[in-house]
């Protein structure tokens, strides 16, 4: 391998390789994927002077640290943490130059949750259907970082923007409120159960992945009894399993489910709910 | 015909149709407008059990109205290729099927090999087809216990539906053979052998390797 290229030293919680995903094969059943907060991950990019849409590293809570082979451009970005080169200090969302052989390591997150490192030149691993995204759910794309992975970088390409520390990086909510439209299954759930929904009382579960976003909080009772048939499933539909817990589906998420829709979130409140750690209070309010 | 459009949050419609059929040949529908030029801009298609949703529409109100005059012819068979599969019909749950099927088991073959089917959908793992075709009486419950591992090319029953799993994966659908074809390859044009509204019939081979 060429030494355009990056040795992953920590691999942290779950660091994964993603870009915008690759829509247009729900119907084959292969989820979207992509970067969560999407706009974090384009900003990162912009940094560097990447493509918007190319290949970063999605980090979980806990960083991740990588060595390049030859020098390189960085910008760290998303959910806020130390970022230091060879123990140094360097600057969180901006770009930073690495040089060949240094340590580059994104600490734990001191808020959001999912970092974002983008390197000049993007990680050029190989696209499957068009995307280089790690796709937890159906295993397309490259599997999970984990120590000693060594990643390919392709040319750098653009000219790394200039900063002037003004950027529009969303601090991570104290509170996460995510907007919805109601439908297309709310008349399966009793009239109480729809007021529970957005009445607040969920907090963000632990259990929480890229398919999905777990709450916490009040069961939501239906009304209709019986099995639904499979049906196709968007990015941000709130599907209720039977525990009554509502869902919110994420990149990852099954382009079919069995389980009724009781709401979509807003697209435009997506990338908070992939930066709410666990134990945010949530509440779900209804947009006209 | 009579459709249903159910708004899915800003920017998508899921349409509901009064069965199975009906969404075959609304989806059959779709893709002639879409080859032809017709259909508005979307960013996905997917069909189920049934209902079709369409997602990344510029305008779902205004196209949900215009569906509602739609004309859909009920799905016609003739001119699409038909997709054979070999499968040694020797599964782990040939037994339990003929049991449910009121036949012996060396029945099972022959009958399942009679049906032509059609991937009515996909999902569940890429390139995992959901094949209608067998009579209703036929429909047999999925395992109380799902396997943690059922392998690659794995012919099973569920419900209605048959399909063959494309990977190894966990499952609880009743195994009763197994093919060498592969279901799904992303490196291939197209990657799944079957998408919605293909045709497919099973052959049975023989014992012989």
């Amino acid at each position: 391998m060429s030494d355009r290229a990056v040795v992953v030293v920590r691999a942290g919680a779950l660091t994964t390789v993603q870009d915008r995903g690759r829509p247009g094969h729900a119907h084959l059943g292969v989820p979207c994927s992509g970067a969560l907060d999407l706009p974090a991950a384009a900003l990162a990019n912009r940094l560097v002077g990447n493509d918007p849409g190319a290949a970063v590293l999605e980090t979980t809570l806990t960083g991740c640290a990588l060595r390049p082979r030859r020098a390189v451009t960085v910008a760290v970005g998303g959910a806020h943490g130390p970022v230091r080169v060879d123990g140094r200090p360097a600057a969180w969302g901006a770009p930073v130059r690495v040089p060949a052989g240094a340590l580059l390591d994104v600490g734990r997150a001191v808020s959001g949750v999912r970092g974002y490192v983008a390197l000049a030149g993007g990680i050029a691993v190989a696209p499957v259907l068009g995307s280089r995204s790690t796709d937890l759910l159906s295993g397309l794309g490259p599997p999970p970082v984990t120590d000693g992975t060594v990643l390919p970088l392709g040319p750098p390409s653009g000219v790394p923007a200039r900063t002037d520390g003004a950027l529009p990086w969303p601090a991570p909510p104290g509170e996460l409120v995510l907007r919805v439209r109601f439908g297309p299954r709310a008349d399966w759930f009793t009239g109480e159960a729809l007021r529970t929904f957005v009445s607040g009382g969920y907090r963000v579960a632990a259990a929480g992945n890229r398919i999905g976003l777990r709450t916490e909080g009040p069961a939501l009772a239906r009304a209709r009894g019986e099995e639904l048939p499979s049906e196709g499933m968007v990015l941000g539909a709130v599907q209720v399993p039977p525990d009554g817990r509502p869902v919110v589906f994420l990149a990852d998420h099954p382009t079919t489910g069995g389980y009724p829709v009781i709401a979509v979130v807003d697209a435009r409140d997506l990338p908070a709910a992939a930066q709410a750690p666990p134990g945010t209070p949530l509440r779900f309010v209804p947009l006209g | 015909m009579s459709l249903r459009a159910l708004p899915v949050g800003e920017r998508a419609l899921l349409v509901e149709l009064a069965d199975g059929a009906e969404a075959g040949a609304f989806h059959a529908e779709l893709l002639r407008r879409r080859a032809a030029g017709t259909l508005p801009a979307v960013r996905e298609i997917v069909p189920a059990a049934c209902t079709v949703l369409l997602d990344g529409l510029d305008t779902p109100r205004r196209f949900a109205q215009e569906l509602a005059r739609w004309e859909i012819p009920p799905l016609a068979r003739r001119d699409e290729r038909v997709v054979e599969i070999p499968v040694r019909y020797d599964g782990p749950d040939l037994a339990e099927v003929a049991a449910v099927w009121k036949v012996a088991e060396e029945e099972v073959a022959a009958m399942h090999t009679a049906v032509e089917f059609r991937v009515a959908f996909c999902g569940f793992a890429p390139g995992f087809g959901y094949l209608t075709g067998l009579p209703e009486r036929y429909a047999v419950p999925r395992r109380a216990t799902p396997r943690t591992s059922v392998p690659a090319g794995s012919l099973g029953l569920a419900g209605p539906y048959t399909g063959v799993y494309p990977r190894s994966s966990p499952g609880g659908w009743r195994l009763i053979g197994r093919t060498e074809r592969e279901l799904w390859n992303p490196e291939r044009e197209p990657a799944a052998l079957l998408s919605p509204g293909t045709r497919v019939r099973f052959v049975a081979e023989t014992g012989a390797e």
